[in-house]
């Protein structure tokens, strides 16, 4: 034995170590791969051996290859060998071995399963520990499931070095496996109070990595997150913490003026920098600070002072000398601009000086600030400053980054910051003479755009395109400039189009004749000679006013001497349109040769003015009568659609009534099993991120031009050219036709409904069943086109909406605590989560205007005794009544179907009936219970508040029908300011999205327009300004100054 | 955490570690690419870099860069200081490292890196407490390191001949 590891330690002596490997390479740099082959093959040669010490130092030599970019992938199983030897030594090397070049779809993972458990449950803990430290890297979904319950158990081992390792690991494994969250959640919580720090930061960090994903279901976790932070001191915890709370905040407004004291009195102990900028990144308006102007700066946050002052103190961020500092310091301001862009501005000076920094990144970032700052005053004399800046710059990519930024800033909202197009016009010229950019088409299409739509500039245009044109040699001169040849595609295309402008546009055409233009790229020339046709068809006309005759023909003559060439094009474009041309040109030659005028008839080609489209037009165009755009035009495929075209059964009023009910039964039941399912996997999944915010967030980055119809530009006021541009007096006249026919269209509309109510007013004499067709959505009728696929809609809707409900329940769960704690035997009852259902059919009587609303109440018992024969009663008002079996008087209370052991919870469904929704209501209620030990009655207070938002369905709105809906007159007007308010817009917007249940229609800059309905069918308008005023419009006055009156309400507590 | 990279000056690999899963080629190509990058940066640029839809936070000390990549809402700073303790951890355990080492000793290098980020998360705040651990586990270990310090030249000395230019890594 003794000699058999002599042997192998002599054995060792003669083969390659690392340091001999590493050493070898280094010695070999001329031909290092040559060098390596051989080692690979001495490596290939010591893994057939059966010395384990061997075999281990070949991996350790492996491992240093694969860094070097070797594939090493045919090792893989030698590594599980050298993992599974029993010495620590080996097995080291082999757990590293395999975390470097183990990734997802190596096969031999899967033998390695049972190893690892065997490692993990080893009693010498760094077996353990290099097992884990593995595991983290390679990890696979298979084997999180297999391993989930070892760690979990690792999770509260004796030893904190396992216990630390097995916490951080479980974040892997949730990413792979997220059924196993859930199982594991309380013991990772319970790990937040380990005695070790080490743990505790550990678990720490795997929750707040977790809750950045899906905050909703960790915001019961902020008491003890808020305990934490006050006593903990170790740095690294404290930032993680404050980020949970960055991402809890926005969830829960009052949470904020929680952390107000606890950060201030962080940032005025801590020396820091790290946690420092956290606490005023995450937490508070985005801001960096460096240690000392942060104590006055966060100060000032806190009492919300103007922004102004967070700004100058990051000014003096800007200006330190560390670029570090400098970059973060940028990075802040930008986030800042967002929210308020006017306390940026007047930093003009210092970002414009950062453009002159040596360091790119620091240059880019500034940049991205200048975007934001302009306005109509300094949007000149910007970018004046870039354009000089562009003259300076080294190297292409920067001053490619300063050309598209130029024409970003001009053209972001419209052009909504330039006043003098003529200005624009002659920057865009100057922008051509940039030596090899890559955006000439950017330009280009910029030309178009202005050329286009400010029909006042074009004469200016005109000129410039021509000389251009006339210059296109210098453009084209250089091969490298191909880029920028782009700029004669709409130079050309604009001289043609419109050429009435030309001075001298014989020319022109001359210029763009020349045989040079052959080399041009072949959509150009394609323009080139459509346009010269055009250019053709303006020369004649001023020449056949002449007395001359010789000069059209002369014209003529030119045409047809140079069109062969392009004739001649390999370009299929080119040449097609080239010989329709000049055969066409012979043709004229020929008419003026027998002096015929053809003049008038050769410009009628091309006659005709252009117009500019909105992207959305279409939509605008009313439908022809006779042609329904919703209806099917193939069956629809399968029965199991026909619950989602429920709501259209409305109409059908030949239906059988009996089928009906029967279905709504149906309905109700996979409903409700649906809704389980979804709660269940959402619940299960770590990552479930609720989709209003998201979608809004699709609105803020979304760039603003594509959005904004171009009916909005009104350039009558800025601009600097005389007169109103006739292409928006057009547009607008075409508004006002569509608005008449619109009005027109509604009147009809309308007429038709109140035939189709009168109509089914009748059927309610007729019998009492016929009254299940009273469902609120019917009466919305801005979304009537798009009935098909309303009604899954609006179910997926409630589905979310209960989940929202569920989130306020949670929160007001330890609200709640603070009032129920005090006695022993109560219980915490949360109200005011109102859930709204479709009418049963059978119970409901007459009256359209009856609902029934779903109460959904969770009991927890908090005591230590059993709970038992709860009864809840409400006292009833005239409008909202419980709803109570039959034969119970008025007064009855309902039992409550369980009993509560102590620390349960269970959830209740009441039925109330309520008439009226347009006012909040207020229940008194009592709850008795016994309690078990004592059999004695206790008895509970408490109030069921339903706020008219819980009324309201968060319902898309599409912008168009938005605008119709406002249109109609039918809406009362009111408005709210909000004062104090001080968060960020699209912040504000996911507030009244997520309390208030709206969805937002459109976001131009600085306001949003939302819409909302209410389970009565009535529309709630809201058009919210960065300026924190909202102005409303609902049907129903009462309701709407309830709806406002509840949104004040939200933002005054935050 | 997504990922650390350690390189030379000369753009060649010392060390990589990805707390995410990423095929061979993907991670050849993206430190090719942020090596580059890196690298082409002047000396007084600023530490941090936005790459695709990652931060790159990255450090030179000596020959040697430190480079992770965090993602978006991660903290900058926080990554530096994670990256300076890293050297530190270095330095104490080898006694003023310097790029030799790392190249000579890189699975200790790793095991130090292993005890202190887990998963690209910080695991352990105490430094003492990262050195235990290793010098524990390093216990365990068996001869081999004794063995072979008899047998070739102390690579300190070596290290001189090779390139005398190397000065300490560590700053501060």
């Amino acid at each position: 034995m003794a000699l058999k590891i002599v042997k192998g330690s002599i054995d060792r002596m003669f083969d390659k170590n690392l340091q001999d490997l590493v050493r070898g390479i280094r010695n070999h740099k001329e031909d290092e791969a040559k060098y390596i082959s051989t080692c690979i093959d001495e490596i290939k040669q010591e893994l057939k051996q059966d010395n384990i010490a061997v075999k281990a130092n070949a991996v350790c030599k492996l491992t240093y290859l694969q860094m070097l970019g070797y594939d090493v992938s045919w090792a893989a199983f030698n590594i599980v060998e050298v993992m599974s030897s029993s010495k620590f030594t080996y097995k080291r090397i082999g757990y590293l071995a395999a975390s470097q070049c183990f990734h997802e779809s190596t096969d031999v993972i899967m033998l390695t399963t049972n190893q690892i458990r065997k490692d993990l449950s080893s009693p010498n803990q760094y077996d353990t520990g290099v097992a884990l430290t593995g595991l983290s890297c390679f990890v696979t979904p298979d084997l999180a499931r297999d391993l989930a319950n070892d760690i979990m158990t690792l999770m509260s081992h004796t030893k904190p070095y396992i216990r630390k390792k097995a916490v951080l690991i479980m974040y892997k494994v949730f990413l792979k496996y997220p059924e196993s969250l859930r199982p594991a959640f309380p013991r990772l919580k319970e790990k937040l109070e380990d005695p070790d720090p080490g743990v505790q930061s550990a678990a720490v960090n795997v929750i707040c990595e977790l809750a950045r994903r899906n905050p909703k279901n960790y915001l019961s976790l902020a008491p003890l997150f808020f305990k934490l932070m006050t006593s903990s001191t170790n740095n690294w915890v404290l930032i993680k913490i404050i980020k949970l709370f960055g991402a809890l905040t926005p969830l829960e407004p009052r949470l904020g003026k929680k952390l107000i004291e606890p950060l201030t009195n962080l940032i005025h102990s801590t020396s820091a920098m790290s946690l420092l900028y956290e606490c005023v990144n995450t937490v508070y308006i985005d801001v960096n600070t460096p240690p000392l102007p942060s104590l006055s700066l966060s100060l000032c946050l806190y009492l919300s002072l103007p922004p102004q002052l967070c700004v100058q103190k990051l000014r003096i961020l800007i200006e330190d000398s560390d670029q570090n500092l400098k970059y973060l310091g940028l990075l802040a301001m930008s986030k800042i601009l967002k929210t308020h862009p006017k306390s940026v501005q007047s930093h003009k000076d210092l970002i414009l000086q950062c453009l002159d920094d040596k360091d790119e990144s620091i240059r880019l970032r500034a940049l991205d600030l200048l975007y934001g700052m302009v306005s109509k005053k300094n949007l000149m004399e910007i970018v004046k400053k870039l354009m000089l800046h562009v003259d300076k710059a080294e190297g292409t990519t920067y001053r490619d980054e300063l050309l598209t930024k130029i024409i970003d800033i001009c053209s972001q909202s419209n052009y909504q910051y330039i006043t003098n197009f003529e200005w624009y016009i002659s920057i865009l010229v100057e922008l051509t003479r940039l030596e090899g950019t890559r955006h000439g088409h950017l330009i280009a299409s910029q030309m178009l755009d202005v050329a286009i739509r400010v029909k006042a500039i074009r004469g200016f245009a005109v000129a410039q395109m021509a000389t251009l044109l006339d210059n296109a040699h210098l453009l084209t001169g250089n091969m490298q400039r191909m880029g920028i040849c782009e700029v004669l595609y709409a130079a050309a295309w604009i001289c043609g189009e419109f050429s009435e402008h030309l001075e001298n546009p014989m020319q022109t055409l001359e210029a763009m004749l020349r045989p040079k233009v052959a080399t041009l790229p072949g959509h150009i020339q394609a323009v080139y000679v459509q346009n010269a046709a055009k250019l053709f068809a303006t020369v004649l006309k001023s020449q056949e006013g002449n007395t001359d005759s010789t000069a059209a023909q002369e014209t003529s003559q030119l045409m047809i001497d140079r069109l062969p060439l392009f004739v001649q094009s390999a370009n299929l474009e080119v040449q097609e349109r080239a010989s329709c041309i000049l055969q066409l040109v012979k043709y004229i030659q020929k008419l003026q040769q027998k002096d015929v005028e053809v003049a008038e008839e050769v410009s009628a080609l091309f006659a005709g003015e252009l117009n500019p489209v909105a992207p959305k037009a279409q939509k605008k165009v009313p439908v022809p009568e006779g042609l329904d755009l919703d209806s099917w035009i193939n069956e629809p495929p399968s029965e199991s659609e026909s619950e989602d075209e429920q709501p259209k059964a409305i109409f059908a009023k030949e239906e059988p009534k009996h089928s009906r009910p029967r279905r709504e039964e149906v309905d109700e039941k996979e409903l409700a099993k649906r809704r389980e399912a979804r709660k269940q996997e959402q619940a299960n999944n770590p990552f479930y991120i609720k989709a209003s915010p998201s979608s809004q967030k699709v609105y803020q980055e979304a760039p603003g031009v594509e959005h904004i119809p171009v009916v909005q530009i009104d350039l009558s006021v800025p601009l600097k050219v005389p007169g109103l541009p006739m292409s928006d007096q057009y547009v607008k006249l075409e508004e006002e036709r569509r608005q008449k026919e619109r009005a027109e269209k509604k009147k009809k509309e309308k007429k038709k409904r109140k035939e189709k109510r009168s109509g089914r007013g009748k059927k309610h004499d007729s019998g009492p069943e016929s009254e299940e067709d009273i469902t609120p959505a019917h009466q919305v009728d801005i979304v009537t086109e798009e009935m098909p696929e309303k009604s899954s809609k609006h179910k997926k809707k409630k589905q979310k909406k209960e989940k929202e409900e569920k989130e306020k329940k949670k929160k007001k769960k330890h609200h709640h605590h603070h009032h129920h704690s005090d006695g022993g035997g109560e219980e915490a009852v949360q109200n005011g989560t109102v859930e709204e259902e479709e009418p049963l059919l059978t119970s409901l009587k007459n009256k359209s205007s009856t609902y029934q609303v779903v109460v959904s109440v969770i009991f927890e018992n908090k005591c230590d005794s059993f709970l038992k024969s709860m009864e809840f009663n409400v006292l009833d008002s005239l409008n909202s009544k419980l709803q109570r079996p039959e034969g119970s008087g008025p007064h009855d209370g309902l039992t409550v179907p369980f009993q509560l052991p102590p620390g349960v919870s269970n959830e209740a469904r009441f039925v109330f009936t309520v008439q009226s929704i347009i006012m909040p209501q207020k229940l008194k209620g009592t709850l008795t219970f016994i309690v078990k030990d004592s059999s004695t009655h206790e008895k509970l207070d408490f109030k069921l508040h339903f706020t008219c938002t819980s009324y309201l369905i968060t319902t898309p709105c599409y912008s168009d029908a938005f605008a119709k809906l406002l249109e109609s007159g039918d809406l009362k007007c009111s408005s709210v300011r909000l004062e104090g308010v001080n968060m960020p817009f699209h912040h504000l917007l996911a507030r009244i999205c997520f309390h208030h249940h709206f969805s937002v229609v459109e976001r131009i800059d600085s306001c949003a327009s939302m819409y909302s309905r209410s389970i009565q069918g009535h529309h709630v308008c809201l058009l919210v300004k960065v300026t924190v005023s909202i102005d409303a419009k609902c049907d129903e006055p009462t309701l709407l100054g309830n709806v406002l009156d509840e949104i004040k309400q939200t933002f005054s507590q935050c | 955490m997504q990922f650390m990279l350690l390189f030379s000056r000369q753009g060649k690999l010392r060390l990589q570690k990805w707390y995410v899963p990423l095929s061979d080629k993907e991670r050849k190509k993206i430190s090719r690419d942020l090596v580059q990058t890196i690298l082409a940066r002047k000396p007084k640029m600023c530490s941090f870099l936005e790459w695709r839809d990652l931060k790159i936070v990255y450090k030179r000390y000596a020959s040697l860069y430190f480079c992770c990549a965090v993602e978006d809402q991660d903290n900058e700073l926080i990554t530096l200081e994670i990256i300076h303790r890293y050297v530190e951890l270095l330095d104490k355990y080898f006694g003023s490292v310097c790029e030799l080492d790392i190249i000579f000793n890189f699975e200790k290098a790793y095991f130090i890196l292993d005890e202190f980020l887990l998963g690209g998360e910080a695991q352990e705040t105490s430094k003492k407490n990262v050195l235990k651990a290793i010098e524990q586990a390093d216990l365990l270990q068996e001869v081999r390191i004794f063995l072979y310090h008899q047998v070739a030249e102390p690579i300190r000395e070596i290290d001189c001949q090779l390139d005398s230019s190397w000065s300490r890594a560590a700053t501060k």
